[in-house]
């Protein structure tokens, strides 16, 4: 930016902030009933999980209805990504990335199937059923037993099998940024 | 006589850098005149240039010569090509065909996790809530009428260069190689005058931008004072309203960081105290290294460069040839750019084209006289903050062959002794 729109800029900001009815005038306040029909974020530490609850057997079902066209009957297999398997294989030639052997948390899992899966309707399952197909995934990869169920406080609490195997770039390691100010 | 349209002066060109001057390239192109024209058709001339007629109506909009072949491709990941467009993760800018520094609109690369939307921007509503002191909803009209910012910046995929990770095609151009990569002029709303509306709490230095495509692709972005200074929410591309494929009707613009980090169809900005750990910052746009650790948040995008002519599958003469391609970095301007034609034994400096802009892709020449023996050219650029292109060897002996993402070493096209041009590794 140079130092003239730079200038420019302060001036509009300075301008906006200096008149709280020519702050109104961009935008419109956001009504926390609508905020919460878009705020599906979910964090590692759990907030942003809604309730619910699903068990591993119901989600074997789901998964049959939902997923399985694409990622194969058992997470293998399918025209897209593959979902179980590879642990032992991220430091070979040929590594396997998948949710068992790739990813480090399951809040994780469970935010990208509530927004972005099924590929073809994102969004139409669900919180219980997205709990339940999150705990089958987890149970095809050893992470869960048959009879698990989750719910937001157990799903926030799995350590995943790859949950140290990722480095920050030093540059913007969220451990250090910002700290020394 | 040489054809005057094949004199490579470039007007625009820094005459205080090395490279280019008519004189030079007169002089040059006395002695190997036969070279050149060498291939023209015999019996050229005038007479054969037909009459002038009058031409077609006034229009609309424009339309590319009916004699200009150019197109993105569609390509799904390193090795799948030519595949159907349904199965297309990406499409590539078509670099070899393309002159200075500024891509079309159309041609601009594309990638998408879900397909292109069809938004209304009369419906479309962009959410600015979280650790504010006022979350607000903002549509386009209110964002076009907010104090704006224009700045040609490139967008760079991670992904780009991936091809060349693991072995070389040898049927690769340069498209195929480097074509996720592309320069437009942005227009739109600072990021800055967004935080202040909304009354951002100081200890929230983390954002959610957040896509209205069905993916809902999310990224957290910290907030450094250069992307507090930089970032912005635009609307507009080359001059017009943004294209469906790049975000219509608003994206946000992170100069100098990965691709994705640059939301398109943006509809949430979410303010929080640490990062949310998305899919796309952990299982996807992370980079494995050779021990099975993988490198997160590595959101700056590398010094680069690329040779776009002569380049892979094209055919060459012996004699003169101009050498030209791009270089980019997202630390800032591209300081110098440097050819070797000589497999990486020699450097030459090369001339860099005017404008010379931060973050955004610089255009570069340099004359060569093929003397008609194999050899290898590379180009290598410098940022003005000092960073370097690796060479391919200490890149894959740093970072090893399983990165998949944030390639950016050494490019060499080698050339046969029939003047195939060729990609190989080094």
């Amino acid at each position: 930016m140079s130092s003239t729109s730079k200038a420019l800029l302060t001036g509009a900001i300075a301008l906006a902030l200096g008149s709280p009815v020519l702050a109104y005038d961009f935008g419109r306040p956001a009504t926390p009933g609508e905020t919460a029909l878009w705020d599906i974020d979910v964090r590692p530490d759990g907030k942003g999980l809604p309730p619910g609850s699903g068990t591993v057997a119901h989600g074997q079902q789901v998964f049959a209805d939902n997923c399985a066209a694409c990622h194969g009957d058992n997470g293998v297999g399918g025209i897209k990504d593959r979902l179980v398997g590879g642990q032992g294989t991220l430091a070979s030639d040929a590594p396997v990335k998948t949710v068992g052997s790739f990813w480090p948390y399951a809040t994780t899992l469970f935010d990208y199937i509530h927004r972005a899966m099924p590929y073809q309707a994102p969004g139409s399952l669900s919180n219980d059923d997205t709990y339940a197909v999150a705990a089958y995934i987890l149970h095809l990869n050893g992470i869960l037993p048959a009879d698990g169920r989750l719910d937001r406080d157990s799903l926030s609490e799995i350590k995943m099998p790859n949950r140290d195997g990722f480095v920050p770039e030093p540059e913007f390691d969220p451990a250090k940024l910002f700290r020394t100010k | 006589m040489t054809n005057q349209s094949d004199i490579p002066v470039e007007e625009r060109g820094n005459p205080g850098q090395s490279g280019l001057s008519r004189r030079n390239f007169i002089a040059a192109s006395t002695g190997l005149a036969g070279s050149i024209v060498a291939g023209r058709a015999a019996a050229d001339s005038l007479a054969d240039v037909p009459p002038r007629e009058v031409g077609a109506d006034l229009g609309g909009h424009s339309e590319r010569s009916k004699y200009v072949k150019i197109s993105r491709i569609p390509e799904a990941g390193p090795g799948k090509r030519n595949v159907d467009p349904s199965d297309a993760i990406n499409s590539k800018t078509p670099l070899d065909k393309l002159f200075g520094s500024i891509t079309p609109s159309d041609l601009h690369y594309e990638r998408s996790h879900s397909g292109v939307p069809d938004l209304d921007p009369v419906k479309h509503r962009l959410l600015v809530h979280g650790m504010v002191r006022k979350p607000l909803v903002f549509n386009v009209d209110d964002l076009k009428a907010m104090p704006s910012v224009s700045r040609v910046v490139f967008i760079e995929c991670t992904g780009n260069g991936w091809e060349n990770w693991k072995k070389a095609d040898e049927n690769l151009t340069v498209q195929n190689t480097h074509g996720l990569v592309s320069t437009n002029e942005w227009t739109g709303v600072p990021l800055k005058l967004l935080i202040e509306l909304v009354g951002k709490d100081r200890g929230s230095n983390w954002m959610l931008a957040e896509g209205g495509d069905a993916a809902g692709v999310a990224r957290s972005i910290p907030l450094t004072d250069e992307i507090l200074n930089e970032a912005f929410v635009a609307y507009g591309q080359n001059g017009e309203p943004l294209r469906p494929a790049h975000g219509f009707p608003i994206r946000l613009i992170m100069p100098g960081f990965e691709g994705n980090l640059n939301i398109k169809w943006l509809r949430r900005l979410k303010f929080g105290d640490r990062p949310w750990m998305t899919r796309w910052e952990t299982a996807r746009y992370t980079q494995l290294e050779a021990n099975g650790k993988a490198i997160q948040f590595q959101l700056r995008m590398e010094t680069n460069s690329v040779i776009t002519s002569p380049s892979g599958t094209m055919m060459i003469k012996p004699g003169y040839q101009r050498i030209t391609g791009l270089a980019w970095s997202g630390h800032g301007k591209i300081a110098k750019v440097e050819i070797s034609t000589d497999d990486a034994k020699s450097w030459k400096e090369a001339q860099l084209n005017l404008p010379v802009l931060p973050k955004a892709q610089t255009r570069f020449q340099m004359d060569w006289i093929w003397d008609g023996k194999p050899t290898k050219i590379v180009s290598r650029s410098t940022d003005d903050k000092g960073n370097v292109q690796p060479d391919r060897k200490s890149f894959i002996a740093a970072t090893g062959t399983n990165a998949l993402f944030h390639y950016n070493a050494l490019q060499t096209w080698s050339v046969d002794e029939i003047g195939r041009v060729r990609n190989v590794l080094d």
